[in-house]
């Protein structure tokens, strides 16, 4: 097997062993959106206006939540010098545990999304968008996810850390995110702003590997 | 200008670490033949480990360099990452999943397609245990696991951090075969040890010779 897909495969492996993550990330998801109707009150209008973000910023939330485990437990049982020392470059290392974070993770979220759309009153026309939206961003924010999560390790409180440095790498998924489902009810339509979504991501894909690497590289030495 | 060094080989020069504000070892020189062993000696903190880690790539050198069949490391790193295993303090394990899918992962990781995981496992009497979650492992099971990485997937050099660490006779017994029959294979083997390892015509490098003087701390 090639060590990229070995390595996912262990991930998801690890994962599934320990549904408990998956199952933490979805939970927060699902009690912050929960949350916004007591918080702003339960008009329709209100929150139907409102629906896009309070998904969107509960999802990138959730998505915060997962990124200590990326490197963490690895960093600190020496499977990260294993990881480090194995035939592919580091960077595609990284590459892999991005993937095998987004599908354990950014994944279940864009599942579960278009139910809680639905929950906060969003436009049952917009929902395509908000999923789509969120398939397109998610990818990119578990590549930035995974830079802020090797930026972190060794430090003393790697989670706020880490929350810190990851939130305002979040805002272009946000913006667009939202945009994009502002716009799938208006005349403009939501391909510009998925369009961007997606290059977010595609720029991420070789981009954060390189970052992340670098990162994790330090913390080694 | 000297001749350069016989290719197949792994060669250190004048090599120097610095962990944080302290050099813990300078001008430090050794050569390592086909079928040649390195024992590093010292007391603690001599930088036995910090050595392996330099050996292993995963720390930079504060001074001189390290070849790999006459090219510095540094040169082609993807080269010598696949001619080297790592076996460290810490062991990498996971505690819920089993043996066999752990050395199954870090042979993938090493590019391994065979199926050696099963020899790598009866090469370190842990096939009994194959299946269980590593949870229930006792710590030198689990060294035990952790050497037969080395089995799983072959390499020509190995770095060994204090291997025998919880091991009983019998898995000291197994660890010396593998190591012998390693290079007479043409292996070569870096150990750091504290117990007097059975490994006939090894090098001893005893590290605290290669301490750096406290200079810093007591000016002349």
């Amino acid at each position: 097997m090639h060590p990229f897909l070995g390595l996912i495969r262990h991930d998801l492996r690890l994962a599934a062993r320990q549904g408990g993550d998956i199952g933490l990330v979805l939970g927060f998801f699902v009690l912050a959106v929960v949350l916004f109707p007591f918080g702003i009150g339960p008009e329709p209008e209100l929150l139907r206006r409102a629906a896009a973000g309070i998904v969107w910023v509960a999802a990138l939330l959730a998505a915060v939540l997962s990124l200590d485990r990326l490197f963490a437990a690895d960093y600190a049982d020496g499977g990260l010098d294993l990881i480090a020392l194995s035939v592919m470059p580091l960077e595609m290392a990284v590459l892999a545990k991005g993937a095998a974070h987004w599908l354990t993770t950014g994944l279940p979220l864009v599942v579960v999304s278009p139910l809680l759309g639905l929950l906060v009153n969003l436009d049952s026309a917009a929902l395509p968008s908000l999923v789509l939206g969120l398939l397109l961003g998610t990818p990119a924010m578990s590549l930035i996810g995974a830079i802020a999560a090797a930026l972190s390790l060794g430090a003393r409180r790697p989670g706020v850390l880490l929350t810190l440095l990851v939130l305002p790498l979040y805002l272009p998924p946000l913006i667009f995110g939202t945009l994009a489902v502002e716009a799938s009810l208006s005349a403009e339509g939501a391909r510009a702003h998925l369009l961007l979504l997606a290059a977010l991501t595609v720029a991420a894909v070789p981009l954060a590997p390189l970052a992340a690497a670098a990162a994790l590289r330090q913390a080694l030495d | 200008m000297r001749a350069l060094p016989e290719p197949a080989e792994l060669v250190g020069e004048e090599l120097a670490c610095r962990r944080g504000e302290r050099l813990v070892f300078e001008g430090l020189g050794f050569r390592l033949e086909p079928g040649g062993a390195l024992v590093l000696t010292g007391p603690n903190g001599s930088g036995k480990s910090s050595l392996l880690r330099l050996l292993a790539n995963l720390l930079a050198p504060a001074a001189g360099r390290l070849l790999w069949r006459g090219v510095p490391i540094e040169a082609d790193p993807a080269a010598y990452r696949t001619a080297i295993h790592y076996v460290g303090h810490l062991d990498g394990v996971k505690p819920a999943l089993s043996p066999r899918e752990m050395l199954g992962f870090w042979a993938a990781l090493r590019g391994e397609r065979g199926p050696t995981v099963d020899a790598a496992l009866a090469a370190f009497g842990i096939e009994h245990i194959a299946d269980w979650p590593c949870r229930w492992l006792s710590a030198g099971q689990r060294r035990r696991l952790a050497l037969a990485r080395l089995i799983a997937a072959p390499a020509p050099v190995w770095l060994l951090d204090e291997p025998s660490a919880g091991l009983d006779a019998d898995g000291e017994a197994r660890l010396t075969a593998a190591i012998a029959s390693h290079r007479a294979s043409g292996g070569r083997v870096a150990v750091a040890t504290h117990q007097p390892i059975a490994l006939s015509g090894a090098t001893v490098l005893a590290l605290e010779r290669f301490a750096a003087a406290p200079r810093d701390a007591f000016p002349v």
